[in-house]
């Protein structure tokens, strides 16, 4: 027993000592929406640790990932059938994220191997795979696809190839656009310190994003007291029809 | 100026909301439709999600019919007694439309058969209406208009009973199955079904087209009160700060779509909604036979 806790204790001591090779932090680690929100800026930065065991002039790397709170979706694929296009084939994916950016400090496919996405699960089409989906990749594929796709064009993912500054083999710095449709929850982000294509050593942090104001008391009124909520809704609606009509009646 | 909508959660420009607000309004105060038809394509086409833009949309159009109603009722062109057989017609329409529905999902393809009942319907409706418009302008061109007084089948069923406002004396039987069978087509559709009930009433009820403009907004407050009630109650996707940019805009225009509606001819005002009808029409026809540039699409899956 004692010599399994040693042997765990041996595998946890070099990724706890590698843990330390990077430090970094956020701008902001709560974002509020406002009624007037349109969209917000996170930085990132940090400090690179240049330990003595490697070379002074061995290139590091970093990958920078932010990633939004995770939903099931279903995508459909539309045919044509008797001159019409019509939903024929549908996928559900278990989770996939509402935002995804990953900013690199070169292309991608230059600092990150196949089998480090794999384990470490950077690309959007890892994370969305790792939802719930691992076994039938073939017909998955072109669904996955499909949802980066539309996702990328209506700016939710993006990839933001070579925006992450490195200074001095140190001093790392990068920024995301956070989307004006963005929803509420916890936003991970994750930064990949990367040498020769492996990850030595990777960190997390989070940025909470909430509805304040009269955008919570909104919302709240909407998900506990729902039946209150739409004939609210209603008599809003009754009154507004009723003073626009009184407005112009006495007028004309 | 952007705004946050808390249900939604989108940011969008308010005064582009006011502005569709305001068209959709206009067209309701003219015409007596609803404008479900009308402003749900434009709130996808901002980017609004689907789900809260057709629960938002029925929440807005209580608001245009209340204020089209109020216009219409100073200036006695609601048949309050019509409109109330409509009604009860409609409300056990939308019982069998809800059961319907679910039948036609748990078939897979709802929305096909939704976007088919569409051009179906509409493209009816329209074609119809705008031919007999264009018959009745030739007509009044021509010659002084004669008092049309139908006299058939309808006319000899039972339960009879007089809207004064309409001026009829006709059986409750053939009102009631009208208002029923839009109450199943608006629940099937999700639309107030302004844009069938008012051809029926001018067509199979024979009521002048000025009383069926108000009649018609009336009983679709109560369609759309409910639809909207109901969606916010199961599905949480009533959108207050939406739908009140939408409503400003939309009971300022249904106050001038009523001024615009009371200086022009019925069959112009005919002619128009045929043509709007047919316009809608067309597009969702070619949304059917057109390639799409994305052939795949996203649904959320709710919980």
């Amino acid at each position: 027993m004692s010599r399994l806790a040693l042997l765990l204790l041996s595998l946890l001591l070099p990724s706890l000592a590698a843990a330390q090779d990077i430090v970094a932090d956020l701008s902001q680690n709560r974002v509020s929406i406002t009624t007037s929100f349109d969209g917000s800026e996170l930085l990132v930065f940090g400090a690179i640790r240049r330990g003595g065991a490697e070379r002074e002039d061995e290139d590091v790397d970093v990958i920078v990932t932010l990633e939004g709170p995770q939903h099931p979706v279903t995508v459909r694929e539309a045919e044509r059938r008797a001159g019409i296009w019509v939903n024929t084939e549908s996928f559900d994916i278990a989770a996939a994220p509402a935002v995804y950016r990953i900013a690199t400090s070169h292309p991608l496919d230059d600092i990150l191997s196949d089998g480090s996405d794999l384990v470490h699960r950077v690309t959007v089409e890892r994370v969305i795979r790792t939802g719930g989906i691992p076994d039938h990749f073939e017909q998955s594929g072109e669904f996955i696809d499909a949802l980066v796709r539309i996702r990328e064009a209506s700016g939710l993912y993006a990839m933001q190839e070579g925006t992450v500054q490195i200074a001095e083999q140190s001093l790392f710095r990068t920024t995301f656009e956070l989307p004006s449709s963005i929803e509420e929850g916890n936003y991970r982000v994750r930064i990949f310190l990367l040498r020769e294509g492996r990850v030595v050593t990777q960190l997390e942090r989070l940025v909470g994003v909430r509805k304040v104001g009269i955008e919570r008391f909104v919302y709240n009124l909407s998900q506990e007291q729902p039946l209150v909520y739409g004939i609210l809704a209603v008599v809003i609606a009754v009154i507004a029809g009723w003073a626009a009509s009184a407005a112009f009646g006495r007028r004309g | 100026m952007q705004i946050y909508l808390p249900i939604a959660e989108i940011s969008v420009n308010a005064i582009l909301l006011l502005g569709i607000g305001g068209l959709v309004g206009v067209l309701s105060g003219m015409f007596g439709v609803g404008g479900g038809f009308l402003i749900t394509p434009l709130l996808f086409f901002v980017g609004i999600p689907p789900a809260v833009a057709v629960a938002t949309s029925a929440n807005q159009i209580v608001a245009s019919s209340v204020s089209g109603v109020l216009a219409h009722l100073r200036r006695r062109t609601v048949d309050l007694k019509m409109g109330t057989v409509l009604l009860c017609g409609g409300l056990v329409g939308a019982a069998i439309g809800v059961w319907l529905f679910n039948i036609l999902r748990n078939a897979g393809q709802v929305d096909l058969m939704v976007r088919l009942c569409y051009v179906v319907f509409l493209g009816a409706v329209g074609a119809l209406m705008f031919v007999e418009s264009l018959r009745a302008m030739v007509r009044n061109r021509r010659a002084p208009p004669k008092p049309r007084r139908q006299r058939g089948w309808v006319h000899a069923l039972p339960f009879k009973m007089r809207f004064r406002v309409s001026g009829l004396y006709i059986s409750v039987i053939p009102p009631a199955i009208v208002g029923l069978a839009v109450g199943i087509l608006s629940a099937v559709m999700g639309v107030g079904g302004g844009f069938v009930m008012v051809p029926a009433m001018i067509y199979l009820l024979g009521m002048p087209t000025k009383v069926v403009i108000g009649t018609s907004l009336f009983q679709i407050i109560f369609v759309t009160g409910f639809t909207t009630i109901l969606h916010a109650a199961t599905n949480r996707t009533v959108d207050i700060a939406l739908a009140l940019l939408l409503l400003i805009g939309g009971v300022i225009g249904a106050q001038f779509g009523t001024r615009i509606g009371a200086k022009m001819k019925a069959e112009q005002l005919r002619v128009l909604l045929a043509l709007l009808v047919l316009s809608v029409c067309i597009k969702l026809a070619l949304d059917l036979l057109i390639r799409p540039d994305e052939l795949f699409s996203l649904q959320p899956v709710l919980l």
